[in-house]
């Protein structure tokens, strides 16, 4: 029970990873193509470790993987707003 | 079916890992180049750790895809324009276009020769039997060797010399690297996005670094993640437009430098004294002297890692010959130079002579 | 020998090939040193499927030890020549 609900957690990950990836690829702006990179790392992580997490052997694993969720959550937010401003000020002249 | 889903797997991984390193090399770009040699250490490390081997994983992502890929950006983000140094003499010389054409069919045909000799032998490698000598040493050994990390044992007990030299060679590129030239410049002050994660961030590197250093004897980590993290800690922190990154300052910064092969040494020297073999640890203190050894070989290589990524001595350091670090400059120098000069020992500015206040 | 040696093992030798290939012809500099890192990569791919024993087997550590401290000679390595180029394009812009 509790690996078919992984599992399903897990098969929800990839898809938003799936959807990211084809937004990176089609999508015509760069804007556009971080909204849906951002989406993969934010939703497609957060599934996919939940998935792991219920998965794993001990409460241990399950906070570790929670916690790198955090941490990549955090710094893809970043580097997120980063690039935009970047390419923004490049745009702007400013 | 495991068998065959894991041979997809592998086939899709492989497939990656040529398809990044081609486009790398076949780019004119150097940043598009830069970025794909990252994320073809990143999926490096997918291959290390689908090949059970977790502490290469950990130290390919954190030393050869981050750090690696971080100096390879900060060399880029340097040059003028996008093609970089660019050789002269070949690409401008049309009368000798077929002769160049030549050259370049003979060396391809070469390295594809190469690589048919280079897979034959490795053929010949796997199919030849007496391949576990060494792996069941290092197993009959394990439970004297201190550690139960039969990697870290390897790199700090059973060839413990190779790490020796190893740390000398991060010494010599440090010497390399303070003879060429000074530090870049700073960056600017982050913005709040920025500056709110590098102000998190660090702390939580600093204590991933403690975890790994010391998880390293039982589990996967180890002295080389640890120092890869630390040194990732500086760099965001440099990133983010501060001056004070972590580094000690003058006599300080130089005695983190050599601390990893100087205890080693020292530790050798005194194991050589007390008549047993050089680097030849007692089984009752190997644990201890592994970890001390590893906590100096830590520091050793942040630091050495913070100075390649800083690209040169550090310029609020060094006494330049013939100026005193105490006279007040003769020239009306601007404001924001004297108090640079006057600031002794705290920590390391920046590479411009105004001090950022981030 | 197992299929994930020689499969990981050739696609060692055949990264070890593209690496120098471009270390030998590109015009430019830095990815020049980026090549040399990818078939450093290579060789560290051929000693880690060497190292590798099966699913459920310990591998062999000696070569997990080599691989380690070659990605940080590696590493050295390239900030050294990193610290080269950028002094070599100082003594150019000046001379």
């Amino acid at each position: 029970m509790i690996d078919v609900l992984a599992a399903v957690l897990i098969l929800l990950g990839l898809g938003f990873y799936l959807a990211g990836s084809i937004g990176l690829l089609r999508l015509p702006d760069l804007y556009a193509r971080l909204h849906a990179l951002t989406k993969a790392d934010n939703l497609g992580l957060g599934l996919l470790t939940a998935g792991l997490a219920l998965h794993a052997q001990d409460l241990f694993t399950s906070a570790k993987l929670l916690l790198i969720w955090l941490a990549v959550l955090a710094a893809s937010a970043a580097s997120a707003h980063l690039i935009a401003r970047h390419a923004r000020r490049r745009e702007t002249g400013t | 079916m495991n068998t065959i889903t894991l041979l997809v797997f592998d086939g899709l991984l492989l497939i990656s890992i040529v398809s990044l390193a081609w486009a790398a090399l076949a780019t004119r770009d150097a940043r598009r180049s830069v970025i794909l040699f990252m994320a073809f250490g990143l999926v490096l490390a997918l291959a290390w750790g689908r090949l059970l081997a977790p502490d290469v994983a950990l130290a390919e992502a954190a030393i050869g895809a981050g750090l690696s890929g971080a100096l390879l950006l900060a060399a880029v983000s340097e040059q003028p324009h996008a093609a970089g140094v660019v050789r002269p003499s070949i690409s401008q010389n049309p009368g000798r276009a077929g002769t160049r054409t030549a050259v370049r069919w003979a060396i391809t045909l070469l390295c594809a020769g190469l690589a048919g000799i280079l897979g034959w032998a490795l053929l010949q490698g796997l199919d030849s039997s007496a391949r576990d000598t060494l792996a069941q040493a290092v197993a009959a050994n394990l439970a004297i060797s201190g550690v139960s990390n039969p990697v870290t044992a390897v790199l700090l007990n059973f060839r413990a010399y190779d790490t020796l030299l190893e740390l000398a060679v991060l010494l010599t590129a440090v010497l390399g690297i303070f003879a060429l030239g000074q530090a870049r410049p700073g960056y600017q002050c982050a913005g709040p996005v920025f500056d709110s994660l590098a102000r998190w961030l660090a702390p939580v590197l600093v204590l991933i670094a403690g975890y790994l250093l010391w998880v390293g004897a039982h589990a996967p980590g180890g002295a080389f993640q640890a120092g890869a993290t630390l040194a990732a800690a500086a760099i965001v922190l440099r990133l983010a437009g501060r001056s004070h990154i972590g580094l000690p300052a003058g006599g300080s910064l130089r005695l983190v430098t050599v601390a990893g092969v100087a205890v080693f040494l020292l530790v050798g020297l005194v194991l050589l004294l007390l008549g047993r073999p050089f680097l030849g640890y007692p089984p009752a203190w190997a644990g201890a002297l592994i970890l001390v050894i590893e906590t100096a070989a830590m520091l050793t290589i942040a630091t050495t890692l913070v100075l390649a990524f800083l690209g040169g001595r550090p310029q609020a350091l060094w006494r330049e010959p013939g100026v005193r670090r105490d006279a007040p400059p003769a020239s009306d120098a601007p404001g924001a130079a004297a108090p640079a000069n006057e600031s002794a020992a705290p920590s390391l500015a920046a590479g411009t002579q105004e001090q950022t206040r981030c | 020998m197992l299929t994930a040696q020689w499969l990981y093992g050739l696609t060692g030798c055949v990264v070890v090939a593209l690496g120098l290939r471009a270390a030998l012809l590109h015009p430019s500099l830095l990815q020049r040193i980026v090549a040399i890192n990818v078939m450093g990569s290579g060789v560290f791919l051929v000693l880690i499927a060497v190292a590798y024993r099966g699913p459920g087997v310990a591998p062999d550590p000696v070569p997990h030890a080599l691989v380690l401290t070659g990605i940080v000679v590696a590493v050295s390595a390239t900030a050294l020549a990193l610290a080269l180029v950028r002094r070599l394009r100082a003594e150019r812009n000046d001379g």
